[in-house]
Order: C-alpha cells, then structure tokens, then sequence
C-alpha cells in the first residue's frame, strides 16, 4: 500500500500545473501537496443540486474540517471523496476529483481498493458483529495476505494507533459491539487505520460520544494527520477550531470560505462565515 | 455590534462589556480632568480627591477583566467577538494605567504645593497638553462605542501632536534647570507630570488601535501611519 501511495504521489507532481490551481478562497501554500485536489464538483440526489461547483484542496498530512448549518453539503462533499455515495441510485457528481492525480470520478475505478485507500468514520460507532480482534482482521484480509503472527502485529498495530491498546488488549476476542460508545469508535478508527489507507474521512465521529471520549478521539486525531491527510465534518465548531489546520465554511451546497483555521476563526473573510460561525442571524 | 445573536443573553453579555468598559474610561477621563485641575489651581483636596478615588478605578479593571474571563468560560467566543472580549480585556489594562498617570499628576502637585515652589516655571505647554490627553482619551472611547475606525486612526494621528508638546517642554525644562539649578527639583516633578500626561495620550492611542482591531481584524500596533488609515479604511 505504501508503494502505490508513493506512485501516486509522483503521479500528482507529474500533473504540474494543477497544484496551483487554487480557488481565490484557498490561502493554502503552493508548494503543498495535495492529497485530493477537487475541480469543478456537482453533485445531484436525482434532480436536486447538492453541492455547486466546489473547488478546493485537501492537503497532504494535514486536517481540514467542514462547517455549516444541516444540509450545507459538508457530508455529501466527504461522501463524495470515496464515492460512498455510489451506494445510493440516483445520486451522482460530475467534476473532478483528484486523488493523487487520479480522477477518482472516472468509471471503471476499483471502489474497494479506493475506500480501502480513503477510509471513512461515521457518525455513529459501527464495530461488526465479531470480535475486537475480528472487526480490524476482517479488512485487512481482503487486501493483504498476512500470516497469524502478521495479522497478530498489525491488530496490535492498529489499536495502538487508535488509542485503544491498552484498553482491548486483554479482551481482543469479545464482541466489538461489547465495548463503550467513545471504544467502539476508535475500534472503528482503528480498523480504518489497520489497511492503511491514505487519507481518513471522519463524519461527525464524536457527535455521539461523551466529552472524555470526544477528547480522546481529537487527541487520536492530531497524533494521525502525522501520518495521515484527514478530512473531519462537523457540528461542532470548537471542534473544528481545535483540531484542524484547515476549514472550509459551506452553506446551501456552496463552498463560501475556505482558508487556515486560524485565520477563518479570528478573522473570517466573508461575513456569511462570520455570522455563522459566532452563531448571529444571517 | 449590528447584528444580534441566535442567544441574546450572549448579546447582552457583550454589550455588558462594552459599556462598563465605558463606565471605566468616563471615570479614569474624570480622574484626569480633576487631576488636571488639581494641577492648574494648586490644589491639595482637589489631589486627594484624585489619589483617593484611584481604587475605584482598580476595582472596575478587576471586575471587567474577570467579567471577559468569565464570558470566555461560558460562550468561547470566536471570530469579531473574541475580537472584542481580547480588546475590552487590553483596553482596561490601558486605562488603569492611565488612571495611574492620574494619580501620579495628582502626587506630583501634592509634592509641589508642599514644597511651595510650584509657580517658578511657565506650565502652559502642560496644561496644554493636559486638555488635548483628556480629549483623546473621550475620542478613542467615542470610538470604541461606535465603533468607528476612522475616528480612531484620527485619535492615533493625533497622539503625536501630545509627544510633540511633551519634546518642547522637556527642551524648555533643561533650559529653566541650566538658568537657575534651584528650579531643578521643581523641574523634574514637572517632567515627571508632564511625562504622565504624555503616557496618557499613548493609552488613549492604544485603545484607538483596538478599535481597528475588532472591526477590521488587523493588529495595527507598531505599523507605519499609512498603513494603519489602510487598515482603518478598508471595506
């Protein structure tokens, strides 16, 4: 997995141009690279538009938020980013997006290897049925032949990275579904993290959870994007502001700024973003 | 602020800030215009006055400091109202030491009157510059309350004209102290006044800066002028 990573990496730089070509809303730096580079996206639920012609990057390494009211888009965009939305008749997205150079739009993609490149987190903790040790095992034999000692180690691997370790280690084969709320999400995190993807799409993944989860799992987060690109949708603002280094304000299927967190959450640039993120009527 | 929260009870609480930050400036400009008068008439209760309602304006900085802190804890303001919770906070810090200054010039006079030497040196150039710091510091608060960020780029404009007139009267003091080296104790009690009313002018300055600073975002401090009427005036 870490070759092909590479591969594309060099297929991105191969595209020259392209990386500079940001939205005048991106105050991204040029020389970045791009882990997703999204041109020109709409995207319909049967006759509905719901995101409008969104520009922007997702740069390597680094964690970029979506804000926005309910039915801004946020969601739809971070489906689109694995085509998640593929599952669903009806809904479809035209543009581009460029996951390392590779349109991930265009048909004939392998929609496994991809989602097992761009992983996803959803909003509610979804451990399989099986065991602790099973729910991370599962996946990563689809892509990967390891032996039993192997698999042992990257289990091992995985929830450390999850921050889940020492707490599973001494029940790896009870049900995942035995586990806490704010367990069972970083299980979910783990076994994302275990085929080792590139980039992690975390939807709304504490909105369930207790505040000392919430932290654990933003406390997961910034020790990932070190390794990891990191796209995260959600409600709650504060968050946004502590773990991302990018955000991207979207309201009514529209990108209206996007821009550092720092500078987006102490001086916006547009007053829509202003309104909204210090919670003021339009 | 134009446009009112989803939670008005945030409204209020900023709106809360705001005006006893002005509660605070209108007493410290008192405190000065007193001081200031205590100072022109030579006059020992019109310095007690000022030295005793000091800690009042002490109270009030402690009070709206921890009333930011408090607002911090409770709504965590971001984006134009941290603006304005991280400037009320810098604001009253400015004009606590501007009451300080108050209570300096009070002090000062106090010395001199006990001393009986104080009329043996021309003040005018003090006075002077007494009224123009009372002044700026009205038109800086004027400022902050409307918010008006070319009022404020006007009010530091202005502070300089203040530096100017301290410059000339330190040039004046050294000749009266090389003339005659007994006015020279006298002299530096003037130096020390007039230093205290030039400080003022500079906290009434700062304060102005603020003000750009919630609007427009941009900290002006330590710029060139031309940039900071950029900033002031840019949309």
């Amino acid at each position: 997995m870490k070759t092909m990573f590479n591969l594309n990496k060099i297929d991105s730089e191969g595209l020259g141009g392209k990386l500079n070509m940001n939205t005048e809303n991106n105050s991204q730096s040029s020389d970045a690279v791009n882990a997703l580079e999204i041109r020109n996206l709409n995207f319909y639920y049967g006759s509905f538009k719901g995101l409008k012609d969104i520009n922007m990057n997702i740069e390597e390494g680094k964690v970029t938020a979506f804000i926005g009211p309910s039915g801004c888009g946020k969601s739809t965009l971070l489906r689109t980013m694995n085509r998640m939305y593929d599952l669903y008749p009806g809904q479809r997205a035209e543009g581009e997006i460029n996951f390392y150079g590779n349109n991930i739009l265009t048909p004939g993609q392998d929609l496994n290897l991809l989602r097992s490149r761009i992983g996803m987190v959803f909003q509610k903790p979804t451990p399989f049925p099986m065991s602790i040790y099973e729910n991370i095992a599962f996946g990563v034999r689809l892509y990967e032949n390891l032996n039993r000692s192997e698999m042992d180690e990257r289990v091992e691997w995985a929830l450390n990275k999850a921050a889940l370790w020492t707490e599973a280690k001494d029940k790896l084969n009870q049900s995942g579904l035995s586990l806490s709320g704010g367990q069972q999400q970083r299980l979910c995190i783990a076994r994302g993290v275990a085929v080792k993807p590139s980039v992690i799409l975390l939807d709304e993944p504490t909105s369930a959870l207790d505040p000392i989860s919430t932290g654990k799992i933003e406390e997961l987060i910034s020790e990932l994007k070190n390794e990891y690109t990191i796209a995260i949708v959600t409600h709650n603002m504060q968050q946004a502001a502590r773990v991302s280094d990018y955000t991207a304000y979207m309201y009514l299927g529209s990108l209206i700024e996007f821009g550092k967190t720092d500078e987006l959450f102490i001086k916006p640039k547009r007053k829509e973003t202003e309104d909204y993120i210090t919670g003021r009527f339009g | 602020m134009p446009d009112k929260h989803l939670s008005s009870q945030f409204d209020a609480d900023l709106n809360s800030l705001s005006s006893r930050l002005l509660e605070m400036g209108g007493l410290v400009e008192s405190q000065i215009a007193t001081a200031m008068r205590a100072f022109t008439q030579m006059d020992i209760e019109t310095c007690n006055v000022v030295i005793e309602n000091e800690k009042l304006v002490n109270d009030l900085e402690i009070q709206i400091d921890s009333a930011c802190t408090e607002l911090i804890a409770r709504r965590q303001p971001i984006a134009r109202d941290l603006r304005l919770v991280m400037a009320v906070s810098k604001a009253i810090t400015n004009l606590e030491r501007a009451g300080d200054e108050a209570e300096r010039v009070a002090k000062r006079t106090k010395r001199l009157i006990e001393a009986g030497t104080a009329h043996n040196i021309n003040v005018s150039e003090i006075r002077l510059s007494g009224q123009m710091a009372i002044s700026l510091l009205r038109r800086s608060l004027d400022a902050f309350a409307r918010l008006d960020t070319i009022a404020a780029a006007e009010v530091v404009e202005e502070d300089r004209q203040i530096d100017e007139e301290f410059r000339g009267f330190v040039r004046k003091l050294i000749t009266y102290m090389m003339e005659d080296p007994h006015t020279i104790s006298t002299g530096l009690d003037m130096l020390t006044i007039a230093k205290a009313i030039e400080r003022i002018g500079d906290h009434a300055k700062n304060i102005a800066e603020f003000v750009i600073y919630i609007v427009k975002g941009d900290d002006v401090r330590h710029i060139p002028h031309a940039d900071l009427l950029r900033a002031a005036t840019k949309e």
